[in-house]
């Protein structure tokens, strides 16, 4: 089962939050680890949409043999990100806000993982287990 | 474009924001609270957040930007209604919320900025002393 939007406004960000939260409702995500998880693809969402100049959202509900979980993945075509290791540090930004979008996020997930390249796009996926 | 409606109740601007706001609007409702202030010279905000069941780093800033607004106008900010799990989600996000003072709810809020105003006016010159400690012992 998955899903997938497009971001290219607002509005859209205002989406991914919304199906992000009926997926994670479905698999019975802990109150707080669907907040965490909402929250996370807030960020990431609206990274794509200043950043990486619009893309896609793709939420898809994955299982391990013993648990189930979210996965989501972020991708753009964007400018990509030159220097990965400064954009992961809190308080860096690029965009004028508070450079704890990326950071923050991966803190909030289980999995993070960002696939750059320069002048291509970015691809960042995250995955939620249930406890 | 949605906007937040601002209450006006006394000396206290009321602010309950029980949508998923998108970005421009929360900052529409910073811009509108700046107005409202001035237009109405209310020294208290209070925020009621109970209706979020998020709060990212866009929203987290854009209060604390509300809080510093309304401070250079001469109002006192309190968000309240902060729902455990996003307190939980802030605080893991690195957003403690600097500078913005909180409440469990609107009734404790409004009562935060009466004492604070309370307390203020004992330091007004030309203010009656009794008065001023009654004001602020009933506020208790």
């Amino acid at each position: 089962m998955s899903e997938r939007l497009t971001v290219a406004s607002d509005q859209d960000v205002v989406r991914v939050r919304q199906l992000v939260r009926t997926f994670a409702v479905d698999v019975k995500l802990s109150l707080v680890d669907q907040t965490k998880l909402v929250t996370a693809a807030s960020e990431l969402a609206r990274n794509t949409l200043v950043y990486g100049g619009g893309g896609s959202v793709e939420v898809e509900q994955v299982s391990n043999g013993r648990r189930t979980g979210i996965k989501i993945v972020f991708a753009d075509d964007g400018p990509g990100i030159v220097d990965l290791d400064l954009a992961l540090t809190d308080g860096y930004t690029t965009g004028g806000g508070l450079g704890l979008g990326l950071s923050g996020a991966r803190r909030l997930v289980d999995e993070f993982e960002i696939n750059t390249t320069v002048g291509q796009g970015t691809s960042i996926t995250i995955v939620k287990w249930c406890r | 474009m949605d906007r937040v409606p601002i209450l006006k109740i006394g000396d206290i601007l009321l602010v309950s924001i029980q949508v998923d706001m998108e970005d421009q609007v929360a900052l529409g409702l910073q811009e509108d609270l700046a107005e409202r202030i001035v237009s109405t010279g209310c020294h208290g905000v209070v925020i009621d957040i109970s209706g979020l069941d998020i709060v990212d780093s866009f929203v987290g800033r854009t209060l604390a930007t509300i809080a510093s607004i309304s401070r250079v106008l001469d109002a006192e900010t309190v968000v309240v209604g902060m729902r455990p799990a996003v307190a939980i989600t802030l605080v893991e996000l690195g957003l403690s919320l600097p500078g913005i003072r909180t409440a469990l709810n609107v009734e404790l809020g409004m009562s935060l900025l009466a004492e604070m105003r309370g307390d203020d006016e004992d330091f007004e010159p030309d203010h009656d002393q009794d008065e001023g400690e009654k004001a602020a012992v009933s506020t208790l």
